[in-house]
């Protein structure tokens, strides 16, 4: 029975010795809190930037006559200019260079680096949310579009209440794809020495030299959450399908 | 009521309306025919700028539409349209689908758009579906209920890009028939169709449109008994 011995012994000094199983608890609180703020502000800027560039898109269809439609027509440029740059450059550079320059040049004098790792991790998922959500707003037919407006209702108005819940809908499994990648990649915030899941393993690892156990561990915790995240969206998209055409 | 003045839509380098000028009076049942890729479905999309024309005006009661200093949505609120895939929102039960317009542009309070719409459903037999979502209902049932939608924000015109050509057979028969019965209260129409003999029974006047501009234009009688156009002389030659 060695191994039952040495598995007891292992586990002992991970969790037990020194209250260590609180370390485990601080990062798994964080990688939660990291991982859910991240994904609101991803969901609420990426939603935004992708309806924005959807109306630009839809106004570039009508003629400007008056000096002031063609003023806002060239902000609106300018701004659907800015934006394709943002996603560009959040997608092109790598997420840790990203948390890196946020962390030390941008907000280095911010006191909570939590929140600073919500904010970089959460304005680089708003960049692909928007390209999420944009491929949603493609799949919806373009009569649905001509059907609110012919009924005399706004862009804006068309946008909102006609494309954009059928939109989510199409984009619900990339959006939950989304969620699991936010997830896994707050495993590097132990770059600016934030306590997540993963920097408790290490700290963990460091004292005991049992590394087995703390990586098992970790591993079993974030596979648990990803499907649980996973279930929750498919009863999701179950609620949705009813409005589906047959 | 609607003038169109010299009407032209290019689509990058296809010209597909090369000018045309024509003027619907109140009441009038205009029919349009041609053969496809003719130019008649963009005419009657051109009429509430769901294309945006490239040369010539549209005016409805004195307002020029295509000018982008009037408020389109404004004039769009008059002009029902009803779409050959009848594009009812899938994401919302029938009775929304009917109420959703008029109580966002808050032209009918809740109650009142709820009441309007069950009294249209209760016309067209269909009140016991007002919670169903469209994908539950026969292609026949959604264009009606499409029908309806359109009439629920009381326009002055209605505008039917081929109601029926994406219908089973059996189901042109209820869709016509309502459309007839609008007809006979005295809405304003413009009608894109196939159907000649619906055509003949319904309108005022018809037009025949090939190669983007209007080569016929006559009642229903003349138009289809004596054709003068020989280019429309071959396509009845054909349909009829």
């Amino acid at each position: 029975m060695g191994w039952i011995d040495s598995f007891m012994a292992d586990f002992n000094k991970t969790f037990i010795v020194d209250d260590r199983y609180k370390v485990f608890l601080t990062g798994f609180k964080n990688t939660i809190t990291i991982t859910l703020i991240s994904l609101l502000v991803g969901l609420a800027a990426g939603i935004l930037i992708a309806i924005l560039r959807y109306g630009f898109a839809q106004m570039k269809k009508r003629k400007t006559v008056t000096f002031g439609q063609k003023v806002i027509f060239a902000v609106c440029w300018i701004v659907d200019k800015i934006l394709a740059l943002y996603v560009a450059v959040m997608r092109g550079v790598p997420l840790v260079v990203q948390l890196l320059i946020m962390a030390f040049v941008v907000m280095a004098g911010f006191p909570n680096k939590l929140m600073v790792c919500c904010i970089a991790m959460g304005l680089n998922s708003a960049a692909y949310v928007s390209e999420v959500v944009r491929g949603g707003i493609n799949a919806v037919d373009a009569g649905q579009m001509e059907a609110g407006r012919s009924l005399g209702l706004g862009a804006a108005d068309t946008i909102l209440y006609i494309i954009l819940p059928q939109a989510f809908k199409s984009a619900l499994p990339a959006l939950c794809n989304e969620g699991i990648a936010v997830l896994k990649e707050s495993s590097i915030v132990g770059y600016i020495a934030i306590v997540d899941l993963t920097r408790a393993s290490d700290l963990v690892r460091s004292r005991t030299m049992a590394p087995m156990m703390p990586l098992l561990f970790i591993a079993l915790v974030y596979f648990v959450c990803v499907m649980l995240l996973s279930w929750g969206v498919s009863i999701l998209e179950r609620r949705l399908k009813q409005g589906d055409r047959g | 009521m609607i003038e169109v003045k010299g009407l032209k839509k290019d689509f990058e380098d296809l010209k597909v309306l090369n000018g045309i000028d024509y003027k619907i009076e109140q009441g009038e049942k205009i029919v349009i025919i041609g053969p496809s890729g003719s130019g008649k479905s963009t005419f009657l999309r051109c009429l509430n700028l769901l294309e945006e024309p490239t040369g010539g005006s549209v005016w409805m009661e004195d307002v020029d539409i295509t000018d982008p200093r009037n408020d389109i949505n404004k004039m769009r609120q008059k002009m029902g349209m009803v779409f050959q895939h009848f594009n009812l929102f899938p994401h919302m039960t029938v009775l929304d689908n009917i109420t959703f317009a008029p109580v966002k542009l808050k032209l009918q309070s809740k109650t009142e758009a709820r009441e309007n719409a069950m009294r249209l459903l209760n016309r067209i037999g269909l009140e016991d579906k007002a919670g169903e979502y469209p994908n539950k209902l026969s292609g026949g049932q959604k264009q009606r209920i499409a029908i309806v939608r359109a009439l629920a924000m009381n326009p002055e015109v209605m505008l039917f890009d081929e109601p029926t050509s994406a219908l089973d057979p059996e189901m042109v028969g209820e869709v016509l028939d309502l459309i007839r019965e609008l007809a006979a209260e005295g809405m304003t129409m413009v009608i894109v169709t196939h159907e000649m003999g619906f055509a003949k029974e319904v309108a005022t006047k018809v037009l025949f449109i090939d190669e983007g501009i209007i080569k016929e234009e006559n009642t229903p009688a003349e138009f289809f008994d004596h054709p003068q156009n020989p280019r429309l002389q071959e396509f009845l030659s054909k349909v009829l």
